[in-house]
């Protein structure tokens, strides 16, 4: 039996650890909804898991989504996670290859230079030995970046990098200290019994020229075992939660589990899988444009995570949702935001009343331009003319007084008011006998989609048009005008329209391609989700984004969103702003 | 001593005239072929219905004086503050002024109406800025796009001013007092025409003003409604439908105009703007060139030498713009006083 006490620390810790977290994490399921539950029992053995499992893989261990926002920050996560994985998973191979036995303590393959005398050799014992202390000197290199990060965070194509808890630094410090308590082990174990390869036999060697390493050994496996007890028992209380509850977050998700309106457990999986990488910060326009150094996810959420006072968080946030596009977790930030606002009203079926149950036209393509569509008459002029021309039959159903969507008072919280208005224009949808249904504006458009159930299709107009020009119903006559196309956020990142808009206008115009390319596009600061930040805010956030794109040096600046076309004219700017239905109508033969 | 004016409207003018007539040298310039600015634009002004050419004739008349250099379609193209107090500007004709003070009198712009997509100007026919209808009464003529005489015509006040949502905080005063005015000349062209005016608040701030109002509505039969408008849609007949509020009895309104008047607001002009950030003077959030003190240093700016006067720091009627051109002058005066004192002390020591 291999035994020494020095594994106590690291084996009562790591057992008290998943106790803990079984308990949480079957606590958390089982208090999800019954509809949750089936979603979850109808998944569990379909090829979704399987998909999880390569998630899991993909982002816990290899953070690939990571390497999308620098190289050098994605290598840096998967030294920590792929690294310790192989560490732990080809550590115990070794151990069974030597010990040929399943069921040897867990300890033993994590201190196997300890237990194992280096003399004695094993079926590719050196083979083993070398990838041990690859992987060692792979983890070592990160925890470099790591610290670089931490000094210089630009250097790891950070702008700003998180504030974090002084109980997270602390658990941070033990975290950096586990590796190069692991390699001062192994180096003065290698360095007085022999063993190891070219990183722990070298440095072993080199110690032992000047170090009384025969002494220091054992007290550096305690070191070692220690720093690794103590980082389990820290971990339940620090943000490295993230490292087993992304893991679930990740099956549950694939399985099918959203977030809803409301703050449920799986919101807690969420919470909890936040790693506070700091990505979303850089993200966020309230931060880049004004200055406000506190109010994106990642400190959200460790304020719900805490139990921190959050109302002003709560609000401030455009949910524009670039740091959701960016999140390498894939948390549904903008969902997590809205499930905080609190429903203040009192609304009665009664109060929408006064809205007159209009029995419109009947028609095969039903128009809804929406209220900010009734600000911007040129949008509708132009889809006007783009019907006539291409000889639709279409119902202008809110022509004569619109009923708003409810998107706006959804955002603020307002399930009950929203769920009567949408009830009001379902009826008129009905009535017009439509089998499909245009939107000019994105925001009606997600929440026509999403929020109505509607039998019928529903398309916004970007996606309508190119449905026209594919089927060959527009005769245009393209422009040699230089575009560059905003992508409105409810539209691209909200509701996954990206190649529409820009195949039109790639039709009608010279699109010139822009960092902010789909996805990846910038707020226009008129976010009608943001209650907390002032007029002259906004205006500086939607002048920085207007500057953004300027600076491409486009004759047209073009958008495919009411709100932003009216949020971009708020000042004098040098281009014209114009919707795309805009463009394209000017270009109709 | 001499002082260079960049502007000459009613303000530059008025403050030329006065500095002029006080022994000064004055450099007018103007990038214009004629002086009067804005005015130029107007036909008859409030309150007592004078012919805007009277006043422009008179101020142009003023400015014949021999201490007065007049550059017209001139603009400057560089200005050097040089040590002391001497400035040295540019024009683009190549001419090279030199003055020991400068008073900006860079006036206002009107606000583009096509920026309130809402009420349609430039989408609508019959939708047109409270400048243009200025033009009609010129002609003495006012008819819709389809050529006929208009049976209801809507002003609509607070285009552009008091509107964040277009970013102007700010009130541009003579708005009200201007739609009262022109209600009144629509009704004496019009006698059968229902004319109404959409407002926030009637703000009747100068002598006169308040009794015009009143009159508009008990002589000449102009409806007030207080609401602003939301917006604006046109029907086949290329009338204009408006939907508003009446905010005094909590109803909406859907009204169908045959012509509708965007009353607009003033901005800190192109050239107020862009001399403030050439020269490092200091802005109001509203644009406007910031005065030195709102009490009593009114036409001074952050930096010594430098003067504003009339729309250059803030929306002002007729009135108040020629007392501030004269304020101005006689400030400017005190300071070329002072430096000569000052130059005169430095020779004897």
């Amino acid at each position: 039996m291999y035994y020494d006490p020095f594994v106590l620390p690291f084996t009562i810790a790591l057992n008290l650890l998943l106790i803990y977290l079984v308990i949480k994490y079957a606590r958390w399921i089982r208090s999800f909804s019954k509809e949750d539950k089936r979603i979850i029992r109808k998944n569990i053995f379909t090829l979704k898991t399987g998909k999880a499992i390569r998630e899991v893989f993909l982002e816990s261990l290899v953070h690939h989504k990571i390497y999308r926002t620098n190289p050098f920050l994605g290598y840096m996560h998967m030294c920590f996670g792929l690294g310790w994985f192989l560490l732990i998973v080809i550590g115990k191979i070794e151990s069974l290859v030597y010990h040929t036995s399943l069921l040897n303590p867990p300890y033993f393959a994590i201190f196997f230079r300890f237990f194992h005398p280096a003399q004695e050799t094993f079926p590719h014992s050196d083979t083993f030995a070398f990838l041990m202390d690859l992987i060692l000197l792979m983890i070592l290199s990160g925890l470099m970046l790591a610290w670089i990060k931490r000094l210089y965070s630009k250097a790891l194509g950070l702008k700003r990098t998180t504030r974090h808890r002084p109980f997270d630094l602390l658990i941070l410090t033990v975290l950096w200290l586990i590796f190069p308590l692991r390699f001062l082990a192994e180096s003065f174990t290698s360095g007085t019994r022999g063993g190891g390869s070219f990183l722990t036999h070298n440095a072993g060697d080199f110690f032992n020229s000047f170090l009384p390493i025969e002494t220091l050994a054992y007290p550096a496996w305690w070191a070692y075992s220690s720093a690794l007890g103590l980082f389990f028992l820290l971990l339940p209380f620090s943000r490295y939660m993230h490292i087993p509850t992304e893991i679930v977050y990740i099956f549950l998700k694939n399985w099918g589990i959203k977030q809803g309106r409301k703050f449920t457990t799986f919101s807690q999986f969420q919470l909890y899988s936040c790693s506070r990488c700091g990505i979303c910060i850089d993200q966020c326009q309230l931060g880049t444009s004004l200055g406000m150094k506190d109010t994106q996810p990642v400190y959200f959420l460790k304020k719900l995570r805490h139990h921190k006072e959050h109302a002003t968080l709560t609000d401030n946030c455009l949910i524009c949702g670039r740091c959701e596009a960016a999140c390498p977790v894939d948390l549904e930030l903008n969902a997590l935001r809205i499930s905080q606002r609190t429903d203040y009203t009192r609304i009665t079926k009664s109060a929408y009343d006064y809205i007159p149950e209009k029995s419109g036209v009947q028609a095969k393509v039903a128009y809804f331009a929406g209220c900010m569509g009734h600000l911007t008459p040129g949008v509708i002029r132009s889809m006007q003319t783009i019907f006539t021309k291409a000889n639709i039959n279409y119902t202008f159903i809110d022509e004569n007084g619109s009923v708003c969507c409810g998107r706006p008072i959804l955002l603020s919280g307002n399930q009950n008011a929203a769920s009567v208005i949408i009830g009001k224009n379902k009826t008129i949808l009905k009535n017009s006998g439509a089998e499909l249904l245009v939107t000019s504006c994105p925001i009606c458009y997600k929440t026509f989609k999403e929020d109505y159930h509607l039998p019928i299709q529903v398309m916004h107009h970007t996606e309508y048009l190119r449905l026209l020009l594919q089927q060959g119903r527009l005769q245009l006559h393209p422009g040699e005008l230089k575009t560059v196309f905003h992508n409105p956020c409810e539209l691209g990142r909200g509701s996954n329209v990206c190649t529409a808009p820009e195949e039109v206008l790639k039709a009608v115009s010279h699109k010139l391609n822009t960092a902010y390319d789909g996805k990846k596009s910038l707020c226009c600061g008129g976010s009608l989700a943001n209650h907390h930040i002032t007029a002259l805010q906004r205006t500086r956030l939607s002048q920085d984004t207007v500057n953004a794109y300027l600076t491409y040096k486009p004759d047209i600046l073009v958008t495919a969103c009411p709100l932003c076309k009216k949020t971009f004219a708020k000042t004098e700017i040098p281009v014209p702003v114009q919707d795309i239905a805009e463009v394209v109508a000017e270009s109709l033969g | 001593m001499s002082v260079i004016i960049i502007g000459a409207g009613p303000a530059g003018c008025e403050a030329a005239s006065q500095l002029a007539r006080n022994g000064e040298t004055v450099e007018l310039i103007e990038k214009e072929c004629e002086t009067g600015g804005n005015l130029n634009n107007w036909y008859q002004l409030f309150p007592d219905r004078k012919n805007a050419k009277e006043l422009s004739a008179f101020l142009r008349e003023n400015i014949r004086h021999p201490n007065i250099h007049l550059h017209l379609g001139c603009e400057p193209v560089k200005i050097i503050r040089q040590s002391g107090q001497s400035y040295s500007v540019h024009l683009n004709d190549g001419t090279q002024l030199q003055g020991n003070a400068l008073l900006l009198t860079t006036g206002f712009r009107t606000f583009n109406a096509r920026r309130k997509e809402e009420y349609g100007y430039g989408i609508y026919e019959n939708v047109i800025t409270s400048v243009e209808l200025e033009n009609f009464f010129t002609n003495h003529h006012i008819q819709t796009s389809a050529g006929k005489t208009p049976q209801r015509i809507g002003l609509i006040q607070c285009v552009g001013s008091r509107d964040e949502k277009i970013c102007n905080f700010h009130c541009s005063k003579l708005c009200c007092i201007t739609a009262v005015k022109q209600a009144i000349e629509l009704r004496e062209m019009l006698p059968e025409a229902e004319i109404i005016c959409f407002y926030m608040d009637m703000r009747m701030f100068g002598p006169g003003y308040e009794e015009l109002y009143r009159e508009a509505q008990e002589k000449y039969n102009i409806k007030f409604i207080r609401g602003r408008l939301s917006e604006a849609s046109e029907n086949r007949e290329k009338q204009v439908i408006i939907k508003a509020e009446d905010t005094l009895i909590g109803k909406p309104i859907r009204m169908t105009l045959d012509l509708m008047v965007l009353m607009i607001g003033m901005e800190a002009s192109e050239g107020s703007r862009h001399w403030a950030a050439q020269l490092g003077l200091y802005v109001a959030p509203n644009g406007f060139i910031q005065v030195k003190d709102p009490h009593f240093a009114t036409n001074q700016t952050n930096i010594e030498g430098i003067f504003v006067a009339g729309c250059s720091s803030s929306p002002m009627n007729l009135t108040d713009t020629l007392t501030d051109a004269r304020s101005a002058a006689m400030t400017i005066k005190e300071f070329l006083g002072k430096n000569d004192k000052n130059q005169a002390e430095i020779k004897i020591n």
